[in-house]
């Protein structure tokens, strides 16, 4: 309890320095991606950490959002605040049509399940040129809040902080509910989630969808941000970016989301100094974390300095 | 499909097989409220499948089951644990990255609210309805003696702790039937004991239980009543005593080619 108001306080402590200090647009720009990117981890890290159900098409959440606030505003004249708010509409609508059949699934099914989804996704993205300008994607008109047009990275910044914010306390709240408790239990044991009269298939349900909208919100912050989007967004790779965000900061640790996200993103930027040693770097980088901090880097780290690993 | 059932609990004629083998054969029990009955058998006999059948794990290819007098024959799982019958494992099925607490927690799932949405924002009064869950955990855990290790990762306990870890969450959900599965099973004499007089508390509740166990001792001792299978079949059912001196019941644990320490208590 006391733990969750701490978690809030550290994550709103590092958005706040990271904006005071920022010395540059350029550092704006990288700190609002790795707050949109630990949104949708933030989610993921519902369904894969908690509730160990994978999911490698999320990306196709992030693309429907994305071309939500693209799509929407430029076809129809939708306003891209509502776009915003349809495009979630849509993804938690899609993930419940597509969840119920294919959560039945386990393991490496659901797995590949979930990865043609995404696959559809961005095919779709790809092909319906007329609507969402093709492989080369689409201008993204810009957010207006108060009458302000939102376009600087710093504006950004301090939107997506504060979703990110919000995202980790929504989070939190389900987390310690009924819901979260049957997440939970469902990950160690389904037979014995449902003996205590968990609904496993609603469970599944309830978390992909939820996920599904952390992954939209996401998606329509970085079409807003860049002003641009292409079908990338939804692609193969980005969704296996996001697992490996959350298995990077730690699976059932929403801080670690945040470390996830936030490596994956500030690591290639420190490295492109090395030229075109910059993916192996990475690369290596990731493997020592998985074989040092198998648990991922924040709930190892919470083990190894004794504070029971709960974060 | 089902008789009226005077009991509470009502097992006709049920049966499943595996690819021709047929794991149990047309078995038939009745449970009163407040009443204790075990299941004995040789290994291999079907005790945990018929456990699994009558519990909704299994879908039974043959006879129903009926609870306070409604067919439930062929509910899914989770719906029995909100008619009322829960149940423990033989080979333990815990929530092992959750504290003691918290496991016993989630067999308060069918009295908590479904509303997820008011989890998400934490409308007011969710906040009250945890420490309900909490508090009515709490008081399981100490039932079962498990009070002291409540915070501790479920993990992280011993054998017998997490048997009756098992027990509390069955507790949990207030069921009116309880299987439980071997929950004496790696436990030493004094924990064996204490689930003894645990299993005559819960029975005394008014709760009807049903029990799976090798520890004769035990099963001679709480039993209103004595079912015996072998080969997945009925063999007998009676009191204690006259199971216990049957030839049949002797012949069959002899016979089974395991005249181990159980045979012997027999």
């Amino acid at each position: 309890m006391a733990n969750r108001w701490a978690q809030l306080a550290l994550i709103a402590l590092l958005v706040a320095a990271g904006g005071l200090l920022a010395p540059s647009t350029y550092y704006f720009r990288v700190g609002a991606l790795v707050c949109i990117s630990a949104i949708a981890v933030v989610g993921l890290n519902l369904l894969l950490g908690y509730a160990g159900q994978v999911s490698l098409g999320h990306a196709g959440f992030v693309g429907v959002g994305a071309y939500a606030v693209a799509v929407l505003p430029a076809h129809f004249g939708v306003p891209p605040l509502a776009a915003f708010v349809a495009g979630a509409m849509v993804s938690l609508l899609l993930a419940l049509a597509i969840g119920k059949p294919i959560l039945r699934l386990k393991g490496h099914f659901l797995a590949v399940a979930t990865l043609g989804f995404g696959v559809l996704v961005a095919m779709v993205l790809t092909n319906e040129t007329r609507w969402t300008g093709g492989p080369d994607g689409m201008t993204v008109p810009r957010l207006e809040l108060f009458g302000e047009r939102i376009r600087t990275a710093q504006q950004w910044y301090w939107i997506s902080g504060g979703v990110l914010l919000l995202g980790v306390a929504l989070a939190q709240n389900l987390l310690e509910s009924p819901t979260g408790r049957a997440l939970r239990a469902l990950h160690d044991s389904e037979v014995a989630a449902r003996v205590a009269g968990v609904d496993v298939a609603r469970a599944k349900l309830i978390v992909f969808a939820v996920s599904a909208v952390y992954a939209s919100v996401a998606g329509s912050c970085l079409a807003l941000l860049n002003g641009h989007i292409t079908p990338d967004a939804a692609g193969f790779l980005h969704s296996v970016e996001l697992v490996t965000m959350v298995v990077l900061g730690g699976m059932g640790s929403l801080v670690g989301s945040i470390v996830g996200a936030a490596a994956l993103i500030i690591l290639p930027q420190v490295l492109t100094v090395f030229h075109e040693y910059e993916h192996l770097l990475l690369g290596l980088f990731i493997v020592l974390i998985m074989i040092f901090l198998r648990d991922g880097i924040v709930p190892t780290l919470a083990r190894r300095f004794g504070r029971g690993g709960s974060a | 499909m089902s008789s009226p059932a005077s009991g509470l609990l009502s097992v006709r004629n049920i049966g499943i097989a595996f690819g021709g083998v047929r794991a149990v054969d047309d078995v038939s029990f009745d449970l009163a409220p407040g009443e204790v009955l075990s299941i004995i058998g040789p290994n291999g006999a079907g005790k945990t499948t018929l456990f699994n059948l009558v519990s909704g794990v299994y879908r039974a290819t043959g006879g129903g089951v009926s609870l306070g007098g409604a067919d439930v024959t062929g509910l899914p799982v989770e719906r029995l644990a909100a008619l009322g019958l829960s149940r423990t494992f033989q080979n333990l099925q815990v929530f092992y990255r959750m504290t003691a607490l918290e496991n016993v927690m989630v067999g308060r799932h069918i009295h908590e609210s479904r509303n997820v949405l008011a989890h998400l924002l934490a409308l007011p009064g969710t906040a009250a309805a945890e420490r309900r869950t909490r508090e009515r955990a709490m008081a399981e855990l100490e039932r079962v003696g498990l009070a002291d290790v409540a915070g501790r990762p479920a993990g992280s306990l011993a054998y017998g702790m997490l048997k009756r870890l098992e027990i509390a969450r069955a507790l949990a959900t207030e069921p009116k039937v309880l299987l439980l599965d071997e929950p004496a099973a790696g436990c030493n004499a004094t924990e064996t004991a204490e689930i003894d007089h645990l299993i005559a508390v819960i029975a005394k509740g008014g709760v009807g239980v049903c029990l799976v166990e090798h520890d004769m001792k035990l099963v001679m001792a709480i039993s209103d009543r004595v079912h015996v299978l072998a080969q997945g079949r009925t063999l007998m059912e009676g009191r204690p005593a006259d199971v216990a001196c049957d030839p049949r019941v002797i012949e069959a644990y002899l016979g089974s080619g395991l005249p181990g320490a159980e045979a012997a208590h027999v």
